[in-house]
């Protein structure tokens, strides 16, 4: 099945592991992933006024070029599949906007004067979990070369996957599509309340202090809940909870570091595509757990 | 032939009825006007002469060259000699060529709203929010390419709501481009070894002192295409 | 807004009903609704660093005090949306925040430039970190 991709600026360059581990992952199960030839980057986080129409025009941009795609054959359906929750979230939610609002929509086509064509507002944003969700966990499971066996995982979920209500891809006080993801892959899921607390997002460029504050809070519960490793669906979650601990060490003497990983680096790793897995790309390193589990041999370069 | 055919336009707010045949330069000098900033090489590769302008009855604002547009009727036009713009020092050797670098200099290109406003406003007819995204996501050799005509009039930058300065950044893809990407090209680098080795010192030194008849003749009757 | 000695009593003057109705309409939220039960300031992530609780800004906001517009919390918000699952009243905490923030930011005001961030840090930021937070806090 062909669907479009979207990668969104930040999976091009600092969560290149993200996009790697992802592809390869969905062409196990069965899903091409297309990257449109022109895109541009989705502008997070979605505008929230009512009057804005500039800051729609990034992500309903992209959405415009899906169907363009879907128009020269290059994918089966209007669907678009993202990555980076962020992006998820934006798109989706402009999407909403400019299918709920006639005039905004006109207002959007005639800043697209220099666009081939007009966007109708029929394409579907979902993210990867659903994307696999919606294949079925059992072929998941068929497709596990390698369980994740002893790996106490800890899924975190973060705002923008979830919320607001009717936007989110699973229940916002009490999901578990990642909990199912992680199952079928064999691994020891391990829940913990704080894996719906946000990390603090943007505020890693003027607050870090404070994002350093919020990282602590929540890996110091999933350590204590058991958790031996991490998984986000966020590239702004997999830094601030990640390289930034680099601050939380330095404010909090006790604390231990917990390797931080995409849960798409997980699928790959259970899959059996080792090289697809990017492990050296993540801070803390992940490597010497996993050696640890007997899940990867050495090094991977 | 537009011979005679007259337009208006407007200078700054002031009528001018000049020639239709010309171009917007031409038709300011014309008018009586001296360029003393806002002009160049006239011939549509310095980026000097950046105009803009609307047409009355039109509330659609033009970026153009004036040195190579002409005059149509109803022009009301202005001169942007100058885009304010701060080109950051950088040390092309200390560079990579990826995405962070455009990150690390020109942050402000994560402001990009792809409106596309620079493209519209582009006298050369680039499409900048491409190749302003093309940065963003890293990719230098697109971005290079399609910036590839860019003469830094400075028109995208005066326009841009997210104050970012393309043609600043299609000039850093363009030189990152050539210097990691295409790399050094292998005829130039054979040229300047046979150049350290000395092997056209002779004829350079021979030249020098040539007889001036005998250089221009020379000159003259070299050949111009090597086979 | 006139105060008086025997306790607060609040007057509204037209210019205080004319914030809350720019408020009410940028954002699209009937804050009215809000009967102040905490339950958004219960589940934010960032009340430590406000100086007054989500609930009270949107209190602040209902009866159109500008003050809402000088405080830290709204910069402080992270567009979580904890507050619009929790709000019992339907009420989307967030798109509050947002449109107080933009009343601010639409007066050419920046809460955060660009310039400030050192090369290090440019350097290691990941993009989103630096686009997300130029969409929130500049204008």
């Amino acid at each position: 099945m062909k669907l479009a991709y979207y990668p969104g600026c930040t999976l091009k360059t600092t969560g290149k592991s993200f996009e790697t581990s992802a592809l390869e992952s969905a062409k196990v199960l069965g899903l091409e992933l297309v990257e449109p030839s022109r895109w541009n980057c989705c502008g997070t986080v979605h505008s929230l006024v009512k009057d804005d129409v500039m800051h729609h025009l990034a992500p309903i941009r992209n959405l415009l070029r899906i169907e363009q795609m879907q128009a020269s054959g290059r994918i089966d359906e209007k669907r678009v599949v993202t990555l980076c929750a962020m992006c998820y979230n934006t798109l989706k939610r402009s999407n909403n906007v400019f299918n709920n609002n006639s005039d905004l929509a006109r207002k959007v086509g005639e800043n697209f004067e220099n666009e081939t064509s007009n966007y109708s507002g029929g394409v579907t944003v979902e993210h990867l979990l659903e994307t696999i969700r919606s294949l079925g966990w059992s072929l998941v499971k068929d497709k596990v070369k390698k369980p994740l066996a002893g790996l106490k995982v800890a899924p975190y979920y973060g705002c923008l996957l979830l919320r607001p209500r009717g936007i989110g891809i699973d229940d916002a006080d009490n999901p578990h599509v990642m909990e199912d993801l992680l199952t079928a892959l064999g691994a020891d899921v391990v829940n913990f309340p704080f894996k719906l607390k946000c990390c603090g997002s943007y505020h890693t460029v003027e607050m870090k202090e404070v994002v350093a504050d919020l990282s602590h809070r929540i890996l110091k519960q999933a350590e204590e809940a058991g958790a031996e490793i991490v998984a986000t669906a966020c590239p702004l979650c997999e830094f601030n909870l990640g390289d930034r601990q680099i601050l939380v060490q330095k404010k909090y003497a006790t604390f231990k570091s917990i390797p931080v990983v995409y849960f798409t680096q997980l699928t790959a790793l259970a899959f059996g595509l080792e090289q697809a897995t990017s492990f050296d790309e993540n801070k803390p390193d992940p490597k010497p757990l996993l050696k640890d589990k007997g899940l990867i041999k050495g090094d991977l370069k | 032939m537009n011979e005679g055919k007259m337009v208006t336009i407007y200078v700054m707010g002031k009528k001018q009825i000049v020639p239709a045949d010309l171009t917007i330069m031409k038709a300011i000098e014309y008018a009586g006007y001296q360029f003393k900033r806002g002009a160049g090489c006239r011939g549509g590769f310095c980026g000097a002469c950046a105009s803009v302008y609307r047409k009355r009855g039109s509330y659609k604002l033009q970026g153009a060259l004036a040195c190579q547009k002409i005059v149509e009727d109803g022009m009301i036009i202005t001169q942007i000699p100058f885009s304010p713009n701060e080109k950051k020092t950088y040390n092309i050797n200390e560079l990579k060529a990826d995405a962070s670098t455009f990150l690390e200099y020109y942050p402000e290109i994560t402001r990009c709203l792809a409106c596309n406003t620079c493209t519209k406003s582009c006298p050369q007819d680039i499409m900048v929010m491409d190749y302003v995204q093309a940065a963003i996501r890293g990719d230098i050799a697109l971005t290079a390419k399609l910036s590839f005509d860019c003469i830094g009039c400075g028109l995208c930058a005066m326009r841009c709501p997210a104050e970012i300065v393309p043609f600043n950044i299609g000039q850093l893809a363009r030189r990152l481009e050539s210097k990691y990407v295409e790399g050094p090209t292998e005829h130039v680098l054979k040229r300047c070894e046979e150049v350290k080795e000395g092997k056209f010192d002779s004829e350079i030194s021979e030249l020098m002192i040539m007889d001036k008849k005998i250089l221009t003749n020379k000159y003259n009757n070299r050949e111009l295409r090597i086979k | 807004m006139s105060y008086s000695n025997e306790g607060l009593i609040l007057r509204f003057s037209a210019e205080n009903m004319a914030f809350r109705e720019r408020v009410k309409e940028l954002s699209g939220e009937k804050i009215e609704l809000c009967f102040q039960c905490g339950a958004c300031s219960s589940g934010c992530p960032m009340t430590e660093e406000m100086d007054y609780l989500p609930s009270k800004v949107i209190r602040m906001a209902q009866i159109g005090i500008k003050e809402a517009l000088n405080t830290k919390t709204i910069w402080v918000c992270t567009t979580c949306f904890n507050c619009e699952v929790r709000c019992p009243r339907g009420i989307d905490i967030a798109n509050v925040m947002e449109a107080l923030r933009q009343l601010v930011l639409r007066t050419k005001h920046d809460n955060f430039n660009l310039d400030e961030l050192s090369p290090e840090e440019l350097k290691t930021l990941p993009q989103v970190a630096i686009l997300s937070n130029q969409r929130k806090l500049s204008a």
